[in-house]
């Protein structure tokens, strides 16, 4: 199973995040993480989807997308020629036997300190979704209280817009 | 001018050239009604017994014409009781605009009196739908809703209207009815790409579908079967669409189709598939399916052609613009070889018929035939009385045959044949099964009311007889829940509906009987009485490929 990132640029109306995700529910896409946000105009919102499947599903979720009428225009982005990056906000149990080893970790991933207490620390992390992985496998020696991801968000590099691409 | 929300729906509908809707009133839509009332000299309004009969009866209306059929109905259950109706549009790509009343704006999302998110309900079984917020979206909301409706691959379209916005007012701007999206033809190195396949292949075979009825290329399949010497199956939506009795064509293929058509597909070497999305009911085990064929799939919705089938050739366009450009392209053939196993096929298939006496569905269906005009729209609900009707009935002009093919509903065919009569203007066939029509049978009312010409013939058997044969032929006879074992009297019943109606226990009853159905002037039942043992044959095993079709029942001889 590969992974697939697509950026989905939908007219920003009530109930349009539904209709993607109700689609995606009942043709049981594996979704592995979606984000939804404002654009630089009022009139649209993007979704970025990732998700698991062969050549086949991308196929058939990029044709199911066209088919709503409230999707404008669809961009499958790969690795090589997109950013990606995702926030982690990751709670762990301050301990005087980890409080070392975790805090070096942190530093060597260039995770902030944003919340430190006698019971816990809350570190933040922008970076790709691979990195995060790696952090949060690092910190599975030690006691993880929390995890909050906020899935990945994507944009082509160079010029290219996804509002030059039209629903067809 | 200044209108209400209300009148605003009702002029809208009559600027789109709705002349007639189907529906039932409720508190939630009560203005709407009163604007039917004010403009009933434009526009007819037909009340049905249930929400489900009205919109079955706005699906066959759009079935039989192409145009949008349209629906109304209340909020809360009225709303709810559409549901089968619009899936079953759904399924099969039917155009249709449901308009339902909702509470008011103020009321939403408090769980008031018949109030129900029918927006989210109808959400993966409608194209798209709204929720109308405001009345100065109203107009603007419901074109877009027929413009949607039967643009690209048709289907329902949902418009859900709160009474506050029915009664508040604002300006509308009459406007000419809307037109679908100008469909376009798939890429031009595509059809090239399709084109060479087709000249380098020896045995053709075209299957066609829904979706070349309602791209309305009929003239075009016959042109590109005559060019590449090809013969023509189609998929159930596809029936009618092309004379049955054309040359060319070997009927209806997959699980319960014609043995030659089937056997046909199997043995091509070229597929042409044009508007169809290989169900499973048609192609029986997919791995197995056309392994020694190219498959070229041409298709207006694009995720049609990647969903099921591997093809190697995928054409997403308009089907008629299409083949347009494609025939053009294609070598004029003879294919002796080919046409000569056709042949074969089609005198294999004759072997295999049933020649027996009696009422058998194959002389019950026959009889009705000599009675058919080529105008007579057929309806049918489903079981085996709609497979027979789809192998049997005999059809020389397009839209037809109605029928449930993708969601297969039950209690279908009596809303939809009076439907087909209020687009038709003529009289219309209901085949029904004792089961089927237990499920829809007080749409009797509506039809008796409106004095619709229907001759409804019921395949009276006392089981639930598709059910049952699978229970034969898969479960070990355990008739679990098949058996009807009512008392009903049908004729009785139409007369307590103030229709006529009478049963036939022998063909020349039956004749008799339907030499009365088509004079009557208005609805009449045939009770007509089948063996419960008929099986409906061929038949293809579920998940089945095409070697294993069963042809004759167990003990028979061939």
């Amino acid at each position: 199973m590969n992974k697939y990132t697509v950026a989905v640029l939908v007219r920003n109306q009530f109930g349009v995040l539904n209709r993607v995700t109700s689609m995606f529910r009942r043709r049981q896409f594996n979704i592995i993480a979606l984000t939804v946000s404002e654009t630089e105009s009022n009139d649209y919102s993007r979704i970025t989807v990732v998700f698991a499947g062969d050549e086949v599903n991308k196929d058939q979720l990029i044709n199911q997308l066209y088919k709503l009428p409230d999707v404008c225009s669809i961009r499958e982005l790969n690795q090589a020629e997109s950013v990606s990056c995702e926030l982690m906000l990751i709670k762990m149990a301050n301990k005087p036997e980890s409080r070392e080893e975790i805090l070096t970790a942190a530093k060597a991933f260039d995770a902030k300190t944003v919340d430190y207490s006698r019971e816990a620390m809350i570190f933040s992390l922008t970076a790709d979704s691979t990195r995060i992985d790696e952090f949060i496998n690092l910190m599975r020696d030690f006691t993880i209280l929390e995890i909050c991801r906020t899935g990945s968000v994507s944009l082509e590099k160079g010029g290219i817009t996804i509002r030059q691409v039209t629903n067809l | 001018m200044l209108l209400s929300g209300a009148d605003i729906i009702v002029k809208t509908l009559i600027e789109q050239n709705c002349d007639v809707v189907f529906g039932y009133p409720g508190g939630q839509i009560l203005h709407v009604y009163d604007s039917l009332y004010k403009y009933k000299d434009k526009i007819r309004h037909v009340l049905s017994a249930h929400e489900q009969g009205a919109a079955h009866a706005a699906d066959g209306y759009a079935r039989a014409t192409g145009r949008p059929g349209v629906v109304i109905a209340t909020s809360g259950p009225g709303a709810t009781n559409l549901v089968t109706g619009i899936a079953t549009a759904h399924l099969d790509s039917v155009p249709m605009v449901a308009i339902t009343g909702n509470v008011s704006t103020a009321q939403i999302g408090n769980d008031s009196f018949q109030e129900i998110d029918i927006t989210g309900i109808t959400l993966p079984i409608t194209k798209h739908n709204y929720f109308v917020g405001s009345v100065d979206e109203l107009q603007e909301t419901l074109r877009e809703a027929f413009r949607l409706a039967m643009s690209g691959r048709p289907g329902p379209v949902l418009v859900d209207v709160p009474k506050d916005v029915q009664m508040a007012v604002c300006e509308y701007t009459p406007q000419a009815a809307v037109l679908p999206e100008e469909p376009s033809a798939a890429k031009d190195i595509r059809i090239e790409e399709a084109a060479s396949c087709i000249n380098s292949c020896e045995k053709p075979y075209i299957y066609f579908g829904g979706g070349l009825v309602s791209g309305e290329a009929q003239e075009e399949l016959l042109a590109l079967a005559e060019k590449i010497d090809a013969p023509i199956g189609c998929s159930m939506m596809g029936l009618s669409a092309i004379p049955t009795a054309h040359p060319r064509f070997l009927g209806m293929q997959g699980m319960h189709g014609h043995y030659a058509s089937s056997m046909a597909m199997h043995q091509a070497d070229c597929i042409i598939a044009l508007g169809v999305r290989f169900n499973d009911r048609v192609i029986g085990d997919k791995t197995r399916f056309a392994t020694h064929s190219r498959i070229i799939h041409i298709d207006i919705d694009g995720s049609e052609l990647t969903k099921t089938i591997h093809s190697q050739y995928n054409l997403r366009g308009d089907v008629k613009i299409t083949l347009q450009k494609l025939i053009p392209l294609l070598e004029k053939k003879e294919r002796v070889d080919w046409q000569s196993t056709i042949n074969s096929l089609r005198v294999e298939e004759k072997s295999y018929a049933d020649v027996r006496e009696g009422m058998t569905p194959k002389n019950v269906l026959e009889a009705l035939n000599g009675c058919l005009s080529e105008n007579t729209p057929v309806a049918t609900d489903v079981g085996q009385h709609q497979m027979w009707s789809a192998q049997y009935l005999t059809f020389k002009k397009r839209r037809k045959f109605i029928s449930s093919g993708g969601l297969g509903t039950m209690g279908f065919g009596l809303g939809a044949a009076i439907g087909a009569h209020f687009a038709t203007g003529e009289r219309a066939v209901l085949v029904t099964g004792d089961g089927s029509f237990g499920m829809s049978l007080q749409e009797l009312a509506t039809a008796v009311s409106n004095n619709v010409p229907l001759v409804i013939l019921i395949f009276n058997n006392g089981v639930l007889g598709m059910v049952r044969q699978w229970q034969t032929l898969f479960f070990e006879k355990h008739y679990s829940g098949t058996v009807l074992e009512r008392k009903t009297d049908f004729v009785g019943l139409a007369r307590a509906f103030g229709a006529d109606g009478r049963k036939a226990d022998s063909l020349d009853e039956l004749r008799a009987a339907l030499d009365e159905a088509f004079s009557a002037n208005g609805p009449y039942v045939i009770d007509c009485a089948i063996n419960k043992d008929e099986f409906v044959l061929p038949m293809l095993p579920p998940g089945g490929s095409m070697d294993e079709i069963i042809v004759k029942k167990e003990g028979e001889i061939v």
